[in-house]
């Protein structure tokens, strides 16, 4: 590709000091995996009406297209996008202006910076550092300052009641989460989010679901529950408090809260992926017999992989808010607290022992 | 090793900005502006807001911070022996089996005295 380049793009692109091109490298690699997150974000709007509706015998929206053509409702996303971006941005006079205005940020900054450490294939991650699963863990947990000093700042009762509901409820799942991600460290030795994905290598029988099933289940539920997504959606809860902590947001300032909800639903399906479905490793890889025939290609690591197996997640988080009613308060706390809790840290017991039999994906 | 970060780093400052460009530009620049006292007013399903809405909470909210910290905590020590529990075997199983099992015992005492209920 360089030598087709004409020379003086060549002399501009060395003329700038090698930190600044570093920079430039990294921001260009940014710009690429924001742009289809964004991308994505918006189109998953779209699914979750589309399938919902479907699952409800609706149609969905269908009228909004591109240049006269209906193309089954596709400009939809857009065309919402672009009516949020020239609404009114409404601050109530009793908010707290600054800490209202910042709230909206907190949330979709983390959202979308966790976003650094995910790799997409081998050898396909803006950053493969060593604490990728740290870094995660630290940037999901910063949501909820979004979630709090939104409904403190909005001055509102319907704020300050989902914020706190919403506050208690995330820290809560939390420490279940962590606790899962506990016992996929112990299985793969590795913070690093690319080794958690080799450490899978061998088909679909040595992906980490199986030995560490009851983890993958308390993982994904409490994704669901970080998200405030239902059935755990208290913290929005429509029928009781409005639109919960951003009741008083409107325009780009709700639009960014949106945003953020999708990215962290895209990020948590993302990362159940890498942990537990072997990310990019193919279902087929440890398939001897398909050697020779035309379908080895189905045995190579693949993006597609990765992003077949991310789009799964999303649906069943599409799929549950189609599913289930809304849990009451008090059975999310006791699923929560009585429930994931226990069976995480008996499982992470059962694991040490495992490891020290060698038994399971630690007999080397 | 360090320089593994940067990107990190760039990519926190980016996320901030484009929260920050899109909320200036689209709620700033594009939208309209203006107010009037009752859009101003916190939404109170068409009642005028007759007290200060920052009021009394329940106890068991801030419980469940200081439960949550506790927790967190003991998440934080886990990580790490986590990652090195190939190498210490035995003794690192047995060590925070002894720690888990503190922590066990104080989190079955604060079930049964009912912190963890909501009813």
């Amino acid at each position: 590709m360089i030598e087709y380049t004409p020379d003086f793009l060549i002399n501009f692109w060395n003329w700038f000091p090698v930190d600044a091109q570093t920079v430039a490298i990294i921001l260009g690699k940014i710009v690429l995996i924001l742009l289809p997150l964004i991308l994505s974000v918006a189109y998953v709007t779209y699914a979750e009406r589309k399938v919902i509706g479907a699952m409800q015998v609706r149609i969905g929206p269908n009228r909004v297209g591109f240049f006269g053509f209906r193309l089954w409702g596709l400009g939809q996303p857009i065309a919402d996008t672009v009516k949020l971006m020239f609404k009114e941005v409404i601050i109530p006079t009793q908010a707290n202006k600054y800490l209202f205005l910042i709230a909206p940020i907190l949330s979709i900054g983390p959202a979308l910076a966790a976003w650094a450490v995910i790799p997409f294939d081998r050898g396909m991650a803006l950053a493969n550092v060593d604490a990728g699963l740290l870094y995660v863990l630290a940037l999901t947990s910063i949501a909820v300052y979004g979630v709090i000093i939104a409904g403190w700042a909005s001055n509102s009762k319907y704020a300050i009641l989902s914020a706190l509901r919403s506050g208690a409820q995330i820290v809560a799942y939390e420490i279940a989460m962590g606790f899962a991600l506990v016992g996929v460290l112990m299985a793969s030795g590795s913070l690093n989010l690319s080794a958690i994905v080799e450490g899978q290598a061998g088909g679909m029988s040595s992906w980490y679901f199986i030995p560490l099933f009851p983890l993958f289940l308390v993982y994904f539920i409490s994704g669901v529950a970080e998200t405030n997504r239902a059935p755990f959606d208290v913290a929005e809860g429509e029928s009781e408090i409005v639109a919960g902590f951003h009741v008083e947001y409107s325009g780009m300032a709700f639009a960014l809260f949106f945003l953020a909800e999708y990215a962290n639903i895209i990020l948590i399906s993302a990362l159940t992926a890498l942990m537990f479905l072997g990310g990019w490793l193919s279902p087929f890889e440890g398939f001897t017999f398909l050697e020779g025939t035309m379908f080895e290609f189905l045995r190579e690591t693949s993006l597609i992989w990765f992003l077949g197996k991310t789009s799964f997640f999303i649906f069943c988080f599409l799929w549950f808010r189609a599913t289930f009613p809304r849990y009451r308060y008090d059975q999310i706390m006791r699923l929560g607290w009585k429930v994931f809790i226990p069976i995480t840290i008996i499982w992470i017991f059962v694991e040490a022992v495992m490891m020290l039999a060698k038994v399971g994906p630690w007999a080397v | 090793m360090l320089e593994n970060y940067l990107p990190v780093l760039i990519f926190m400052a980016v996320g901030l900005i484009v929260g920050f460009v899109l909320l200036t530009m689209g709620g700033f620049m594009l939208a309209p502006h203006k107010p009037d006292e009752a859009k101003n007013s916190p939404f109170e399903c068409g009642f005028e807001a007759f007290e200060d809405s920052r009021m009394k909470f329940d106890v068991r909210y801030y419980l469940v911070a200081i439960l949550f910290i506790i927790f967190d905590l003991e998440i934080a020590f886990l990580v790490p022996w986590a990652i090195v529990l190939e190498d210490i075997g035995l003794f690192g199983v047995l060590s925070m089996g002894i720690f888990l099992g503190v922590l066990v015992i104080g989190f079955i005492y604060e079930w049964k005295k009912g912190a963890l209920e909501w009813e």
